[in-house]
């Protein structure tokens, strides 16, 4: 065989070309071929369907847009809604004279130069004879005015949409968020199959939980084939494929808590996130101030906007989630513990604590809190129950921050915990690695000691501190945080990040110094307990606020109050069975004990205490307990 | 002039040289595949007129890629076949260099990833690749006997595979499947045997199953079912597929007129100056329209293969076929994705959609195939 002695024959080569092209030629005529037969069957054999259908274009398909899915708390009562709204829009295809027509609804209804110009904008990208929306919720006499003229605003027409509304108003704007209109930039980031989906919709979730569970609360878009004049109104619907509606939210979150935990932190600035120690379920998650969600559903107005960005107190800032701060002492139980799992101390270890701590050659002291020290005799129980900082910088010193960086790790802090929200920040815990990469400085024996208070580089969240909180309330069962309860009625399982073991009789030593912060006559967070019927466990913390962002006007009354330490106060209860974990931050409260354990108290009683009955004493607005609502 | 008198005095065994050396001869000018890519162009530019409802601003942005693209298709010409073999390597690997970076630091619009950004410069390299992949295949197979055997027919599918892997990563399904059939057409005209064709055919269909399964996103598999149930999708591809079939009906064998078309011209029609071009062509024009366009085509299409068989050595016989063929392949899965044949993929009508990059990479192509096909001219030097 000649090609098995690798010889090119130039000859034999061309003849194989030549046979296979002629093949292939073979194929590309009889492709050809279909290519042809398709021209002669659409043009001459289906002549006279296409030349009717094309002639009067009358019929349409147009997009059913899905009802967005509900929102409800774990008792049922509606947190997001959908009521009817009504949208003037305009087929641009159906217009003769775009800027009469424009100049004479302007007479009929009220116009904005912005509403006209969003409407020019959205002109350009639209499907044809979609109708375009000019002006959004007209009230019932603009509709009276524009139908009375309907004769001479031909394309112009009156369309019901059904649009979000939050009937809690400035309750769950931070947890549960809002939808917006879809803008041009989310627009130019849809896939094929976003554009698909979000046909006939205008809305997509900006915040919160509309828009971590977008995928779900949005449906499946639906079509119908409708028959219309030439002037664009519809006549008859002759097909209908209806659309499936969004999946319905439970949430692990109760109105009722939300609203205690809410009135409980009074005029103050802050955040409480109480979390179902047993699911890792998010029962109240407040940011204050709030803001009303409703404003920003069909397009936020610009001074209403600027309102809100440019307050001092920044309402659309999600304190629980995004507020990193100094988490303080409030760290003590957990930095306790991690020096009884580590043998750096033991329920015997006792501290002088003259008011001041010094390092070995080290001139500079590291004050305690209070003044003239807590004793001569410090052990772990006072000094988590007296707040005692010497006891935790000896410690510190005789540890290392590998151990500490570890311990605050699998508690959750210095990494987002995955909550079901987005944006979330992740705090920090630092480490060797992290300061020399972030500060190109060494770790120094002076940084252990700000981390194990808290201080320095530390920074977290409420929301993990609500999480470390119940990580040490279950023992070391870590969940992750869920503010979703139920999709469709299917419950979400909890999940069990991973379990932080330690000695049981650890556990205990660390409960009991956190019970005595709340009952004993030095505890720092005595107000946390008063008139329960339960035992509460707490820690207080403070955190020496350095430099806030500060608004552009200078108050120097305002200023100077800004400048106050935040007040921290994080606790569980009941202690022998705990159920619920809080996190408390009051920003320039000052005192823990006295500004944020209070408020932990109202929300360990609502929960644990308070008949249910109590409800609607307790709610504002109008509540439906039933599932029902606007569907589509 | 002193070189004239030069060439003058040499042998005369080389007769061309003593007549004038015409313009098309010494620029590499194939004439029959100009003058069609002109008419084609001209067809082109004349159906986007009316394509964009009257307004020039798409005529006048095609007509410079077109001019640009006509530059490159000389420049292409005039570069020694030699030097596209054993450049092509360097080429292959600087587009899948090209192909991965696009992975990491592309950017991309709709859910894709296409395109490198150099300041503030775009391109999809994919493009590139478009020629690098059939040359490369061409001139791999070009250094060993043919019919290729089981080795070799292994080395050039993993040529074609790895830039169409990556490319389908992207996700751009459509452009990784032009770019490996472009690949295999020269590894099949090589002589790629009957059986391993077999062979391939029937794993193709036992992967079918699988592929659909879990090989296709969800709304490449809606396209797919829209061309059996239109439908289904009558929102997304299947709006665009009623439309357009409406307008190439109704223009029935004699047209509605240019610039008459009420599909087109009503804006009933999606993209019809990219993708569904042709709809408006036979919306006015009728099927007589069509099929000259057609003709155009076809033309073109024969000369590519009449300038294959004429070529001297392998690599330029396997790069020209494969650049008719896929060329043809072009033509036929836009006009058949247009028409209702075949899936909505997005490949544009090639030299009448608007478009630049494509332009410019398919004149580059043709200026390759005059290479090809005044290769001898140049080895009688």
């Amino acid at each position: 065989m000649a090609h098995d002695l690798h010889l090119k024959d130039p000859l034999l080569e061309q003849r194989l070309f030549r046979n296979r092209m002629l093949v292939a030629l073979v194929g590309v005529v009889v492709l050809l071929g279909v290519l042809v037969a398709r021209f002669y069957n659409l043009q001459v054999v289906n002549y006279d369907d296409y030349r009717t259908q094309s002639d009067e274009n009358r019929i349409q398909v147009r997009p059913v847009s899905p009802t967005r899915g509900l929102i409800y708390d774990r008792n049922g009562a509606l947190l997001a809604d959908n009521r009817p709204s009504y949208t003037l829009a305009v087929v641009r295809e159906r217009v003769r004279d775009m800027d009469g027509t424009l100049e004479l609804i302007g007479r009929l209804v009220q116009l904005d130069d912005a509403d006209v110009d969003k409407f020019r904008q959205r002109l350009q990208r639209r499907r044809p004879f979609e109708p375009v929306p000019l002006r959004y919720r007209l009230t019932e006499e603009e509709i009276a005015r524009i139908s009375v003229n309907e004769f001479r605003l031909p394309g112009v027409s009156v369309e019901a949409e059904l649009v979000r509304y939050y009937p809690m108003t400035d309750l769950f704007a931070h947890s549960v968020g809002y939808v917006g209109r879809i803008s041009e930039r989310e627009l130019t980031d849809f896939s094929e199959e976003d554009v698909r989906r979000y046909r006939g919709t205008q809305s997509i979730g900006k915040v919160g939980l509309e828009k971590s569970y977008e995928d779900v609360l949005l449906g499946e878009v639906g079509f119908e084939n409708v028959e219309t004049n030439a002037r664009g109104r519809v006549l008859r619907v002759l097909e209908r494929h209806d659309p499936e509606p969004g999946s319905e939210l439970t949430l692990h979150m109760d109105a009722r808590l939300q609203q205690v935990a809410t009135e409980a932190l009074g005029e103050n600035r802050g955040s409480v996130v109480a979390i179902d120690v047993k699911t890792g379920g998010v029962l109240a998650f407040v940011s204050k101030p709030s803001f009303d969600p409703n404003l920003f559903v069909t397009g936020i107005s610009f001074k209403d906007y600027k309102a809100l960005r440019d307050s001092i107190d920044v309402p659309l800032f999600n304190r629980a989630i995004q507020g990193q701060y100094p988490p303080g002492s409030t760290l003590k139980p957990l930095m306790g513990l991690g020096g009884l799992a580590a043998g750096v101390i033991d329920r015997q270890t006792k501290v002088k604590d003259p008011g001041w701590y010094k390092l070995p050659n080290d001139t500079r002291l590291y004050r305690d809190w209070k003044r003239w020290g807590h004793g001569k005799k410090v052990d772990l129980i006072q000094a988590l129950t007296e707040s005692c900082d010497v006891y935790f910088y000896d410690m510190a010193h005789r540890w290392n921050i590998d151990g500490m960086h570890d311990i605050a790790t699998r508690f959750g802090l210095g990494a987002k915990t995955g909550i079901d929200l987005p944006v979330e920040r992740p705090g920090l815990f630092p480490s060797r690695a992290w300061k020399r990469g972030a500060r190109g400085m060494p770790w120094f024996p002076g940084d252990n000691l700000n981390a194990v208070l808290g201080q320095g580089f530390v920074l977290a969240t409420p929301l993990q501190l609500a999480v470390m909180t119940a990580t040490i309330a279950n023992r070391g069962t870590h969940y992750k945080p869920q503010v979703v309860m139920a999709v469709d009625g299917v419950e979400q399982p909890p999940e069990v990040l991973h379990h932080v073991e330690a000695r049981p009789e650890h556990w205990d030593l660390i409960f009991e110094g956190m019970e005595s912060v709340v009952y004993s006559t030095h505890g720092t967070g005595k107000k946390a307990g008063a008139d329960l019927d339960f035992r509460v466990a707490g820690k207080t913390g403070t955190a020496q606020v350095v430099g806030i962002a500060q608004g552009e006007q200078y108050d120097s009354e305002a200023l100077k109050e800004r400048h106050r330490d935040h007040a921290l106060f994080v606790a569980f209860a009941p202690v022998d069975d705990p159920q619920i974990a809080v996190a408390v931050l009051v920003e320039n409260g000052e005192t823990g004990g006295g500004v944020a354990a209070p408020v932990a108290r109202e929300v360990f009683f609502d929960w644990l205490s308070r008949p249910y009955e109590d409800t609607a004493s307790v709610l504002p607005g109008p509540v439906q307990l039933e599932k029902g609502g606007i569907r589509g | 002039m002193a070189s004239r008198d030069y060439m003058h005095r040499l042998p005369d065994s080389h007769s061309s040289l003593s007549r004038p050396v015409s313009f098309s001869r010494r620029w590499h000018i194939d004439v029959p595949l100009l003058v069609l890519l002109i008419l084609l162009c001209g067809v082109g530019l004349t159906v986007l007129y009316s394509a964009s409802g009257g307004e020039t601003h798409y005529v006048r942005r095609q007509a410079v890629f077109l001019c640009i693209a006509f530059v490159g298709m000389l420049v292409a010409a005039n570069v020694p076949l030699d030097m596209y073999r054993r450049w092509s390597p360097w080429l292959y690997v600087a587009g899948c260099g090209m192909l991965v970076a696009v992975l990491f630091v592309g950017v991309g619009a709709k859910g894709a990833q296409r395109w490198l950004e150099i300041g503030g410069f775009r391109f999809q390299p994919s493009e590139a690749l478009k020629l690098a992949v059939p040359m490369s295949v061409a001139a791999f197979l070009h250094r060993r006997t043919l019919p290729p055997s089981f080795i070799t027919v292994l080395g050039a599918l993993a040529i074609v595979a790895i830039p169409a892997a990556l490319i389908v990563r992207q996700p751009d399904l459509g452009t990784s499947i032009l770019i490996a059939a472009s690949g295999i057409f020269a590894l099949y005209l090589a002589g790629l045997s009957w059986k391993m064709i077999g062979g391939a055919a029937v794993a193709l269909v036992a992967s079918a199953w699988p592929i659909w399964q879990w090989g296709l996103r969800d709304y490449q598999k809606q396209r797919i079912m829209t061309l059996f149930d239109p439908d289904a999708d009558r929102l997304g591809a299947g709006w665009n597929i009623f439309q357009s079939k409406a307008a190439i009906g109704s223009g029935g064998v004699y047209g509605k007129g240019y610039m008459q078309g009420t599909q087109s011209q009503l804006d009933f029609l999606p993209e019809s100056h990219t993708d569904f071009i042709i709809a408006v062509l036979s919306e006015e024009w009728g099927m007589r329209g069509a099929l000259l366009l057609l003709l155009l085509y076809v033309l073109i299409i024969a000369r590519g293969i009449y300038i294959s068989f004429m070529a001297q050595h392998v690599f330029g016989r396997l790069l020209a076929g494969s650049i008719t063929l896929t060329f043809f392949v072009y033509v036929f899965v836009n006009i058949g994705m247009v028409t209702g044949l075949l899936p909505v993929v997005g490949v544009p009508l090639p030299l009448v959609s608007h478009g630049g990059t494509s332009a410019i990479t398919l004149m580059a192509g043709f200026g390759i195939l005059m290479a090809i096909g005044t290769e001898q001219r140049r080895v009688t030097f």
